[in-house]
Formats: C-alpha cells, sequence, structure tokens
C-alpha cells in the first residue's frame, strides 16, 4: 500500500466549520410549513394496570389537534420487535406496543399521545388527561425478580426470565478441580444512563398524493430504522425514507427501535400534517434505554503461580420491562464471548439470566457486553494477584497470549485476528512509570496517604462482523455495509456510505481514506451518510465498525475504480494494462512516466465514451458499488494505567494519572482517535466513580434530571495521556480495528482497580462501581481510618 | 401475599392558559439585528431563538439548568437561556453561536476548537463556544484549571473535554497576541 500524507494525518475534521458556526442541522432544528408537535403522557406508575383513561378534557383544549390512548393506536400499528433473538436460550419476547394498552411496565410507559399546534398546548393538554390506574406491586432488581414469590410482568413469561443462556469451551469441571487457587467473587456492574446531550426525536411529514412517508430521527442507523419502522407502522419500505441529519450523539441509545418515532411517523400519515416530538431530558431518562445493570457472580481457578486454568461466570441481566431490539444479545454474546480477555484461558463457562423488571428497557450503551466482560476478566485477575501477592502486571504477562500465537481461537470460540498485549502493556508501565509509583506508594501509604495504581489490559471485539457468524448469534440482520464511491466526469468523487458517523468524524476519516486509494485531493471527494434515499443500504454506526466495516467498503470500492480506470488507462495510453502503473492519482507506463494520466482524465473519458475515450464494450463511467461482508471480527486492546489517591477522611478518590495505550491497528486520523479515547476514558470513569441509575424500590427513577445524574463536567476529569501501538489487523482492507468503545471497555476496570489497590493494604478486594466518595468513606470507617 | 387495591386517579393541575392567551410585547437585539416581537409570557428565551428567530444554532440538552447548550451571552453575560423567559430578555443585547464569526472571520475560540478538535458530535459546541468566548473576556490569561472550572456548566458527553480545554487555552494565546499586535 503506498505511504501517502493523506492516510495518517491529523486533518482537521470537515464536519466543525457548520457545528461551530451554529449551521449544523439536528432533528431538532428541522422545521416544516403546518408542523405541529407530538407529546407524550407516560404513566408515573412502575407496574399497574389502566383502567380507563378520559381524554375529554385534553382534546377540548384550545390548539390541540388529536388526542389517541394505547387502545385508540393498538390495531393501526404493529408491535416493537425484538431483533436479536439469540438462540437456545428459550427466549421469550413480550409484545411490546409502542403505547401501552392496558397495564404499564415501567415509570414512563406512554399511555396517550397529544398533538397540539405547539408544544406549550401540548403540554397542557397532557395535564387534562384523565388516567385510572390500579396499581400492581413492582420489581425492578434482577435477582428479586426471579424469585418465586416476586410480582410477574407477563403471564406468559414466569419468573420474569426472558431467557437463559449459557457458553462454555474447555473442561471448565477439570480446570476447578485442578486449581491451587479459587477466587470467588459477585461483582454488579452499574446500571447506567446514557445521556446523549441531543435526547431523542423525530420529525415526520407525509405525502398523500404519492405516499411517500418522510421521517427525520435521531438514528444511529437510518435504514434499520427504515425497515423496522416500515413494519410498525406499515407502510412499505419504499415509500418510506429514513433521514438521521446531525445527530448529538448516540451512545448506542440510538440504535434501537422505540415505540415514539413510529408513533410521530404515524400521526403525520393520519393528520396529514407533519408532526415533531422531541424528548425532554427526564423523558429520556426514564423511556430511552439505560445500559450495563448486571449481577455476576464469578468464580476464576488458578495455580500458585499465578497461571489462570478457568473461568465460570452465572449472571443476571436486568432487561427493563420490554426487550429492546438487541438487548439478548448484549448481555450474553458480547459479553460471554469475550471472557478471555487478552489470556490463555483453557477453560470458560458462562451462564446468563435475562430478566424482565419494571424500569427502562436496558440495550447497548458505548461497549455494550463487552464492557461488562472486560471488567470481570480484569477485576479478577487483580484479585488473583492480591491472593497470590504477586505483582498484577507479572500475572499478566504471565497469561497474555503471546504476540506469535495469533490468529488465536479463544475457549469461547473467538479467533482473535492480531495482538501484541504485552507491547501495549510494558509501554502504558513505562508512560506511567511504573516502579518508581510502586515504591513511591509505598513511602506515602507509611504516612497514611492512600495511593493506588490500576491496571486494565483489555481487548475488545470490533468491526461488527461476519454477517454468516452474526446471523448464527440469532442478530435479525447481516452486519455488512455498503459503500457507492462515484468518481464524476470532473474527477471529484462522492461516497456514499451505510454507516451513520455522529460525532465519530468519518466524513473526514472517509475522505482520506478515498484520498489515499484513489490519489485524489481530500477537497475533493464528498462524503454522504445518513439518508436512505440517497444510499443503497446500511447497517449504521455503533458497535466500533463504521472504520472498519464501512471504511473497508469504501477501500474496495476505490480498488474496483481503480482496476477500471487501469483499463481505461491501457487503452487511453496505447499500452498493455500490464505496463500500467498507478502513483498518487495518475496512471502512467512503466517505462514512460511522462506517458499518464490522471484519475480526472480518465473519468472524463469514461463518461464521453467515444471512440477512441472508452474501450469498446466498456460500460462508461466510473464508480463502483461495495458491499463488505468482513471476514472475521477485529480485536483492538491495550492497556490502560490509573494512578488515584484516596482521601481518608472523605473517602473522595481523586485521579492523579491516567495513562491509555491502544491499539486500533492502523489509524486513519491520529487526531481523531484521541479524541474517541479520551471522551470514552471520561465515560468509563464516570461509570467507576459517579454515574448510576437508581431505581427505589416502587419503581421510580431517582436519577431522572441531569441534576441528580452523575454525569461529569470538565473540572471532575484530569487529563488523559494517550499513546499508541500499532498491529495491523491482518484481514481489513486497510488494517484498521476500530477505536469508538476503547474508552468505556477500558476505564472502568482500571479506575475501581486503582483505588482498590488504594485500600489492599487494609483487607479490601474488591468494591462494586460507583466507588462514590460515600461508598469509599463507609469502608474507611468500618476498617478504622475515617473517622 | 393478597395487596390492597391501590386506585389512583391523575387529577389535572392546573386549567390550560389559551395560547394565545396575553401576549407581551418583547424588543431585543440578537447578533446586532433588533428584533421586535409578541411572546407568550411563559414562552422560554432559548424556544424564542430557536423558533421565532429560527437561529438554531442554540440548543436544548436538559430541563434543569446543568447542561448548558443553551447558553448565549446577555448584556455582557453569560446565561443559561433555558432558564429564562423571553420577556426579561426585553430591551437586551444577546449574542448566540450565530453571531461570534464576524465578516465570515471565524472568532478565534471557532477557530482552535476546529483545530484542537474540540467537538465531536457538535451538540454541546455552541454552548461551549459561548461559554468559552465569556470565559476569555472575563479572564484573558486562564490556567488549565481555570478553564476547567469556567467550563464546569456546560456539559459535553463525547470529548472528555481534554481537547476542549486545549483548544480554549490555544484561543486564550491566539486573543492575548492579537491583542498585543493592535498596540
Ligand atoms: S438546556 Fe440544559 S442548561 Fe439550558
Ligand atoms: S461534542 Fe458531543 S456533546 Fe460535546
Amino acid at each position: 500500500m503506498a505511504v501517502s500524507a493523506i492516510f495518517g494525518a491529523r486533518v482537521k475534521r470537515r464536519e466543525d466549520p457548520r457545528m461551530i458556526t451554529g449551521q449544523g442541522r439536528y432533528t431538532d432544528d428541522i422545521k416544516l410549513s403546518g408542523m405541529v408537535y407530538a407529546m407524550f403522557l407516560r404513566s408515573p406508575y412502575a407496574h399497574a394496570k389502566i383502567v380507563s383513561i378520559n381524554v375529554e378534557k385534553a382534546r377540548k383544549v384550545p390548539g390541540v389537534i388529536a388526542v389517541y390512548t394505547g387502545k385508540d393506536l393498538e390495531n393501526k400499528l404493529g408491535p416493537v420487535p425484538c431483533a436479536w433473538a439469540i438462540p437456545n436460550a428459550d427466549l421469550k419476547v413480550p409484545k411490546y406496543m409502542p403505547l401501552a394498552v392496558d397495564r404499564v411496565r415501567y415509570v414512563g410507559d406512554p399511555v396517550a399521545v397529544v398533538v397540539a399546534e405547539s408544544p406549550y398546548v401540548a403540554r397542557d393538554a397532557l395535564e387534562q388527561i384523565e388516567v385510572e390506574y390500579e396499581r400492581l406491586p413492582a420489581v425492578v432488581n434482577q435477582e428479586e425478580a426471579v424469585k418465586p414469590e416476586a410480582p410477574q410482568l407477563y403471564d406468559d413469561v414466569p419468573n420474569n426470565i426472558a431467557f437463559h443462556w449459557s457458553i462454555s469451551g474447555g473442561d471448565v469441571e477439570k480446570a476447578f478441580a485442578e486449581a491451587e487457587v479459587v477466587i470467588k467473587q459477585r461483582i454488579i456492574n452499574n446500571r447506567l444512563q446514557p445521556t446523549a446531550i441531543e435526547t431523542r426525536g423525530a420529525v415526520a411529514q407525509y405525502n398523500q398524493a404519492t405516499g411517500e412517508l418522510t421521517v427525520w430521527m435521531t438514528s444511529q442507523n437510518p435504514h434499520i430504522h427504515r425497515l423496522l419502522l416500515a413494519g410498525i407502522v406499515g407502510v412499505p419500505e419504499h415509500k418510506l425514507r429514513v433521514v438521521a441529519p446531525d445527530v448529538g450523539g448516540g451512545f448506542g441509545s440510538k440504535i434501537h427501535c422505540y415505540g415514539g418515532e413510529a408513533v410521530v411517523a404515524f400521526l403525520a400519515k393520519e393528520l396529514g400534517r407533519p408532526v415533531k416530538w422531541m424528548e425532554d431530558r427526564r423523558e429520556n431518562y426514564l423511556a430511552t434505554i439505560h445500559g450495563r445493570d448486571h449481577i455476576q457472580y464469578v468464580e476464576l481457578a488458578a495455580k500458585r503461580d499465578g497461571t489462570i486454568l478457568g473461568l465460570r461466570v452465572k449472571a443476571y441481566a436486568n432487561l427493563g420491562a420490554y426487550l429492546s431490539t438487541a438487548s439478548p444479545g448484549i448481555p450474553t454474546i458480547l459479553l460471554g464471548t469475550m471472557l478471555s480477555g487478552c489470556y490463555k484461558i483453557p477453560a470458560i463457562s458462562c451462564e446468563v439470566y435475562g430478566v424482565l423488571t419494571n424500569t427502562a428497557p436496558v440495550d447497548a450503551y458505548r461497549g455494550a457486553g463487552r464492557p461488562e466482560a472486560s471488567f470481570i476478566v480484569e477485576r479478577m485477575v487483580d484479585i488473583l494477584a492480591h491472593e497470590l501477592g504477586m505483582d498484577p502486571a507479572e500475572v499478566r504477562r504471565k497469561n497474555f497470549i503471546p504476540p506469535d500465537a495469533f490468529p488465536y481461537t479463544v475457549a469461547t470460540g473467538l479467533q482473535y485476528d492480531s495482538g501484541n498485549y504485552e507491547a501495549a502493556l510494558n509501554k502504558a508501565l513505562e508512560l506511567v512509570g511504573y516502579q518508581q509509583l510502586r515504591e513511591e506508594q509505598k513511602r506515602l501509604r507509611e504516612q497514611g496517604r492512600l495511593i493506588g495504581i490500576g491496571i486494565s489490559s483489555y481487548v475488545e471485539i470490533c468491526g461488527l462482523g461476519p454477517s454468516r457468524v452474526v446471523r448464527a448469534t440469532g442478530f435479525g440482520l447481516g452486519l455488512w455495509e455498503s459503500a457507492v464511491v462515484r468518481v464524476h466526469p470532473t474527477g471529484k468523487v462522492t461516497v456514499y456510505t451505510g454507516g451513520h458517523p455522529h460525532g465519530q468524524g468519518e466524513e473526514t476519516t472517509f475522505a482520506q481514506i478515498v484520498a489515499e486509494e484513489l490519489g485524489v485531493p481530500f477537497e475533493d471527494v464528498e462524503v454522504v451518510h445518513g439518508d436512505t434515499a440517497m444510499i443503497p443500504f446500511g447497517t449504521g454506526t455503533y458497535g466500533s465498525r463504521t472504520t472498519p466495516v464501512a471504511g473497508g467498503a469504501i477501500a474496495i470500492a476505490c480498488r474496483r475504480i481503480k482496476e477500471k480506470a487501469k483499463k481505461i488507462a491501457a487503452y487511453l495510453l496505447e499500452a498493455s494494462e500490464e505496463d500500467i502503473e498507478f502513483e498518487r492519482g495518475k496512471f502512467y507506463v512503466k517505462d514512460a512516466p511522462e506517458r499518464a494520466k490522471t484519475i480526472a482524465e480518465i473519468a472524463l473519458s469514461s463518461y464521453l465514451a467515444g471512440e477512441g475515450e472508452l474501450p469498446a464494450g466498456m460500460e462508461p463511467g466510473l464508480e463502483s458499488t461495495a458491499f463488505y461482508d468482513p471476514e472475521n471480527f477485529t480485536f483492538p486492546f491495550g492497556t490502560h494505567v490509573c494512578v488515584v489517591e484516596v482521601d481518608p477522611e472523605t473517602g473522595e478518590v481523586h485521579v492523579k494519572r491516567y495513562v491509555a495505550v491502544d491499539d486500533c491497528g492502523r489509524q486513519i486520523n491520529p487526531m481523531i482517535v484521541e479524541g474517541q479515547v479520551q471522551g470514552g476514558v471520561v465515560q468509563g470513569m464516570a461509570q467507576a466513580l459517579w454515574e448510576e441509575a437508581v431505581y427505589d424500590k416502587d419503581g421510580n427513577l431517582l436519577t431522572a434530571t441531569l441534576s441528580d445524574y452523575a454525569v461529569p463536567t470538565s473540572a471532575d476529569v484530569p487529563r488523559i495521556e494517550t499513546s499508541s501501538t500499532e498491529t495491523p489487523s491482518p484481514h481489513n482492507p486497510l488494517g484498521v480495528k476500530g477505536v469508538g468503545e476503547t474508552g468505556t471497555i477500558a476505564a472502568t476496570q482500571a479506575v475501581v482497580n486503582a483505588v482498590v489497590d488504594a485500600l489492599a493494604h487494609l483487607g479490601v478486594r474488591h468494591i462494586d462501581p460507583p466507588l462514590k466518595a460515600e461508598t469509599v468513606w463507609r469502608i474507611l470507617k468500618e476498617k478504622g481510618i475515617a473517622k | 401475599m393478597p395487596r390492597k387495591k391501590r386506585v389512583d386517579r391523575r387529577k389535572p393541575r392546573a386549567k390550560a392558559a389559551p395560547p394565545t392567551a396575553q401576549l407581551a410585547k418583547i424588543n431585543v437585539k440578537v447578533n446586532g439585528v433588533q428584533y421586535s416581537a409578541e411572546v407568550e409570557p411563559r414562552m422560554l428565551l432559548v424556544h424564542f431563538i430557536r423558533d421565532v428567530l429560527g437561529l438554531t444554532g442554540t440548543h436544548v440538552g436538559c430541563d434543569t439548568g446543568n447542561c448548558g447548550a443553551c447558553t448565549v451571552i446577555m448584556d455582557g453575560k453569560s446565561v443559561k437561556s433555558c432558564n429564562i423567559f423571553a420577556v426579561q430578555a426585553d430591551g437586551a443585547e444577546i449574542l448566540t453561536v450565530e453571531g461570534l464569526a464576524r465578516d465570515g472571520e471565524l472568532h478565534p475560540v471557532q477557530q482552535a476548537f476546529w483545530e484542537h478538535h474540540g467537538l465531536q458530535c457538535g451538540f454541546c459546541t455552541p454552548g461551549m463556544l459561548m461559554q468559552a468566548y465569556w470565559l476569555l473576556t472575563q479572564n484573558p490569561s486562564p490556567t488549565e484549571e481555570d478553564v476547567r472550572r469556567g467550563l464546569s456548566g456546560n456539559l459535553c458527553r463525547c470529548t472528555g473535554y481534554q481537547k476542549i480545554v486545549e483548544a480554549v487555552l490555544a484561543a486564550a494565546e491566539q486573543m492575548r497576541g492579537q491583542q498585543q499586535e493592535v498596540r
């Protein structure tokens, strides 16, 4: 591959000029003439029967256009589908209607919708709706929900268990029988609220004459939303256009299919007027998916020298009140298969109960299953080191899959593509000054200061993914990606990608790919995404897949264009094809480089298509469509090290240093890579220290505003020191692996390990996140340190 | 265990105000342009800016004054425009993100955000820019700590703040340089 200045360069983002001048166009910025506003009435109870709903007063509010209840829509809209039917798990998918019909199952479950001339009037009207509820006992915790006496959410889901999934590889019984040390730990992976700063919403418009329905929505994957909405709303797919304009962050929460957007689409069709709905923040917290919420019972078998022999996990995943789009696959497939971490663990077994509770649906949040897996592995390795009195870095080194063992098949069946785990660990330890820190820790400990160093060596599964594998896990669609690369007659290029970046910067990095592949100026490449009317099909942006898979598709399309261009060049230069070379946008004759044609000249020729311009019989035009289905996943990895000091009086945790060494294969734009890592690390750190979605026992969400849910501010977080190693993916067309979720997959346990390390000499072995000052203070008090 | 049936009826809380009730006339200068409009007294300033004036660069990210996406400069002070009624802005002068660039020249704060990758999804960005702009009018030579504190009323979920902080420090330096040139 030609080394060029553009691939790998810190190019400024081309998304930015519109966004820094206020010209970004987000869903809420769309205003259509005659537009009216929808607002949902949501259940104040976690579990109740709807006895009656009286909307008469609401209808009479001046400016109100329509009011619908769940019963009104019951036969007009289909159910919200679940799209990940994990196999062999006795999966039960309860009916999930866009508006609840006769029973509500979580606080925030929508029961009615109002449409009015202004959002203010819509809100007035909501207050005029009378709903009579008969309250039912609620259950919010998954371990409570599986008890026989627990309230039942559905008649046809006994014990609230939606599935029981398991995976195993190697002889786990033998591993534990032969173990010299067995460590058992219960771990809670805390429930989180994704908190994209832009909430969810949609604008829909229907053209009665053509039957075309257009929905602008906050989507990470417009084509998937089109497919699913077509089913719910009953509009043929080719008459439905979904546009995802600029999207203000997603972190997984805008992948899923929700009832709200379907109702808005229906209303536009039914009322013949454009309809807008935007969640307010409280609504976002109540009704947009939450993440994580996993309770795990973990056992690790090892030898006294630190060699890990086996890992056994039994877990309870809280799924919330309904099965959201991908929710069955997150705490199972994406967790269970990744339990080997960076290590040679010969035997692994994992079983997961998916449990329905009276809480908001739980689904993919940045990392999605993989953070829960890496937290288990890296916490257990640390506990093992502590137990054996070994340095945690040594235990990792001892068990790492060595660099010459790749491709390496782990006990859970995945084949890791490439890796050099020790190199990343060494680099991180060197950057942080590990040995020195350990000595300082010892010295300061004698003065009563509590310093902790936490290591997290992680590997993640990205570039989702090979369709055959993905389909075998029950995922509702293949996870290939499409690209159309069109060279215009002037040599300018437009790329139509099926990915839908919403902050990750691929409008820039994809132009870099094309500039490198075709040798055209970066400025001459335009990247189009997010509109089902313009892009053949796309599976969207999530799972750190856009750069490896959508980027891979673009590279393949470019290479096909080059093949055709080469033929045309040979024809134009009257040379044989074998004698044509390509470099930096030019095709030339091997022994006579002055005889050359640029891509632009060839493009023009291909469109003119006359005698002497295009070989006879060749199709005119210069463009290519590629559907790239990767042959394997990609496996980025790295080591993060966190240094903390714990205040012995207050329990407050101060992060002193944070070093991240990540290997995402080749980097297209290191500036963007750093941004992805830093943002992700702060989210992961937030899970470790502050963030937690809290329900009271009646199912009220106590963290339903940004005053209560502790998203960190600039004053709360430290600088993140980033560095990298580079181990290209051997099977990806660009050697790239993906980096969007690295931070959340690596950081949480780096921070928790550091805090536990700070308290290890007091006999502390594990603390469940978030490690709020109060939590740590209670431990310090119990240990006689804090007053 | 038999439980008592709990029946509940949601009582309407307030009588709805008709949408056209008692419009108030306001005069506001936004980005140098004088506007006058009749608004409902309960209309929030952010909605006035976005929906009445059509300046959609100012965003809404919460309902509790926490996120700062709606930050604008009103009479020289940084304010969260979701926490102010439009009628309270009567007679005021307001600067929004659309007014930051002059004559097609980006403001140094905008330029620095671009150069230092101070944004990802861009949703917090207008508010962040306005807050950074205001911060630098108050303190032209901030330390990293000052910037981190000064921006702590504005949430960003994407960047982890680091490149935002770097951008603001770079903008400060740039602006100090420009001032010296003028002198
Ligand atoms: S919209 Fe969040 S502070 Fe104004
Ligand atoms: S850039 Fe997305 S919230 Fe700040």
